[in-house]
């Protein structure tokens, strides 16, 4: 029976292993290096401990514009998403001819590079000496004035951002709304029928209720996946975030950690748990609110 | 007479409303299936344009007459794409079996396996899967450093070759074959190795290969740590390598020879797709996240 116990833990070795240097170990470090003042990356020296990393990074412009743009992504893509998923799950599951080959494109977007399809969505809406770009094209077919998207006015890039955003998050959405719809029990909606129920009656007293946990699900992770919104911005604006006045959460700590500006693992870790309390605290928001909502 | 054409003028307006409604639904499921489409056909077409062509286009045009293979050659000759390739391939590769072997491994222990302290165990690895990656992200890129792995294969993989969720999700599959099977090979006197290899792995081989595909997706299109732990282009995965096309590759305007490269980078997941997408989708609505 000892045998058998070092042998399991042999089993596990290599897990325990990875997990503890590149899991473990980082987490309890990252609050060293978060407390540590003055910390030199060359020399491994520090000159103390307090709370100074967190009040640079919070007076930080950059971190302010990162706060400020991660902020808008959340608030504009995590509820268009949903609703937008919600609306084409509907659809999607009140047809059956052509059903399986929507939701096969549908789901096309998951299995790309973001960083490649993001120079398209680039080139798309970019205006430059040779070509208004086609975005323009069909802004000026319905009269409107052509604009940069990519290098213009901060909302024109905030567009193309969320508007990529949410491209890009659609596909997992549609998938999970469109298995949720299909496990709601038939015998509700037939026992609504013969008691002549009108259809937005169905939806909201029968439909709604009963995939709210995912709707849930789907607005929790949403959050937490939007916060931590990083390589999309890449894609469209380049390495240089800062510059384009685009950078997020994420990105002000990669640029702090490597780079042009990087070098200085206390900052970064102080932004990281910065974010990381704010993730937690939307999450415990979200959670309470569901218990409250949400009918299992 | 009268109520039996009156009958008839209800059915007819209740089957016009029947009609305009799942005209209006496969109308709007059109659209957004454009807007999924669109990127896509737009990254081939332009990647068939003649760099001449395409820079004399000043109003975008829908399609070309004169399509040219010609940026494909541009794409593999001007940038090192195929190293960028060859690059991706190995790191996925490496990084899934390593991967597998340690998360079969560490499933076996949990669901067939007795010791002490197994269920704590079992309970800070759950946990674990909680932490966000930007938090241990900043350590990792110190320790590869210090270990001297930037611009190494091994400084890539390493730190991806583990996944609590993995585990979880094959410990849930290994648990659900039956005991009589255990005992009866145990009765047989096959060891536990064996016993896995032989009897759980096939068993399992579903959920294993949703693991693979899932893990070489990921693999496929992982950004940011390559980008933290690479700077020489020899070691460029295929996410970075379009970034330095974007930036320094075929010059700022050269966007047909881009989107061909584009085009390459996206092909292989795609085929990947139309082969396996029942699976894939099966599997990402098991346990896949992404925004």
């Amino acid at each position: 029976m000892k045998n058998n116990k070092l042998k399991a833990w042999l089993y596990l070795l290599p897990a325990i292993a990875f997990l503890g240097i590149f899991m473990v170990y980082p987490l309890v470090d990252v609050f060293v290096y978060a407390f540590q003042e003055g910390f030199n990356f060359a020399s491994q020296t520090y000159k103390g401990v307090g709370w100074h990393n967190f009040s640079y990074v919070l007076r930080d412009p950059y971190f302010l514009q990162a706060i400020k743009n991660t902020f808008i992504i959340v608030i504009i893509t995590v509820p268009a998403s949903t609703g937008l998923a919600l609306l084409i799950s509907l659809g999607l599951n009140s047809i059956k001819p052509l059903k399986n080959l929507f939701q096969t494109v549908y789901f096309l977007p998951y299995v790309t590079n973001t960083l490649a399809v993001g120079l398209v969505f680039m080139i798309l809406f970019k205006k430059t000496a040779y070509t208004d770009g086609l975005v323009n094209l069909i802004i000026s077919w319905f009269g409107g004035e052509g604009i940069d998207f990519i290098d213009g006015p901060y909302w024109a890039k905030m567009f193309v951002m969320c508007f990529y955003t949410v491209w890009v998050v659609m596909p997992f959405k549609i998938l999970i709304l469109t298995s949720a719809l299909a496990s709601v029990n038939e015998d509700y909606y037939k026992a609504a029928k013969i008691d002549g129920t009108s259809k937005s009656r169905i939806f909201f007293r029968i439909t709604l209720p009963m995939i709210s946990p995912m709707i849930f699900y789907l607005v929790i992770t949403g959050f937490i996946g939007a916060f931590k919104a990083y390589s999309d911005e890449v894609a469209i604006f380049g390495t240089d975030l800062n510059v384009a006045g685009m950078n997020t959460i994420v990105g002000y700590v990669y640029d702090m950690l490597y780079g042009d500006s990087g070098g200085y693992p206390s900052y970064a870790s102080a932004a990281a748990l910065i974010l990381f309390v704010i993730v937690l605290t939307i999450t415990v928001i979200n959670l309470m609110v569901s218990r409250k909502n949400v009918h299992y | 007479m009268n109520t039996q054409t009156e009958l008839a003028k209800i059915e007819q307006r209740a089957k016009i409303k029947r009609v305009t409604g799942k005209t209006l639904t496969y109308f709007f499921l059109s659209v957004w299936g454009i807007f999924v489409l669109f990127p896509f056909y737009w990254m081939i077409l332009t990647s068939v344009k003649s760099y001449s062509a395409y820079n004399a286009e000043y109003t975008p045009k829908f399609w070309t007459m004169a399509p040219t293979l010609e940026n494909y050659r541009a794409a593999f000759t001007t940038v090192p794409l195929a190293k960028y390739f060859l690059n991706t391939l190995i790191f996925t590769v490496v990084t899934t079996v390593i991967m597998l072997i340690v998360v079969t491994l560490a499933a076996f222990a949990f669901s067939r396996l007795e010791f002490k302290g197994k269920n704590l165990l079992f309970t800070l690895f759950l946990a674990l899967m909680m932490i966000p990656n930007e938090l241990v992200v900043i350590t990792n890129f110190v320790t590869i450093t210090n270990w001297g792995m930037r611009n190494t294969f091994w400084g890539l993989i390493l730190p991806s070759v583990t996944s609590v969720f993995y585990i979880y999700l094959l410990k849930e599959n290994f648990a659900q074959i039956p005991d009589e099977l255990y005992k009866a090979a145990k009765v047989d006197g096959t060891s536990d190795f064996k016993y896995l290899t032989k009897v759980m792995i096939p068993i399992s081989a579903p959920t294993l290969v949703t693991v693979v595909i899932l893990k070489v997706i990921e693999c496929w299109n992982s950004y940011v740590w390559p980008r933290l732990i690479t700077d020489d282009p020899n070691y460029y995965l295929v996410s970075n390598g379009i970034q330095e096309i974007r930036e320094h590759g075929f010059g700022r305007q050269n966007i047909p020879a881009m989107m061909a490269a584009v085009v390459v980078i996206s092909v292989p997941l795609i085929v990947l797709f139309l082969i396996f997408h029942k699976k894939i989708m099966a599997g990402v609505s098991r346990g896949g996240t992404k925004g």
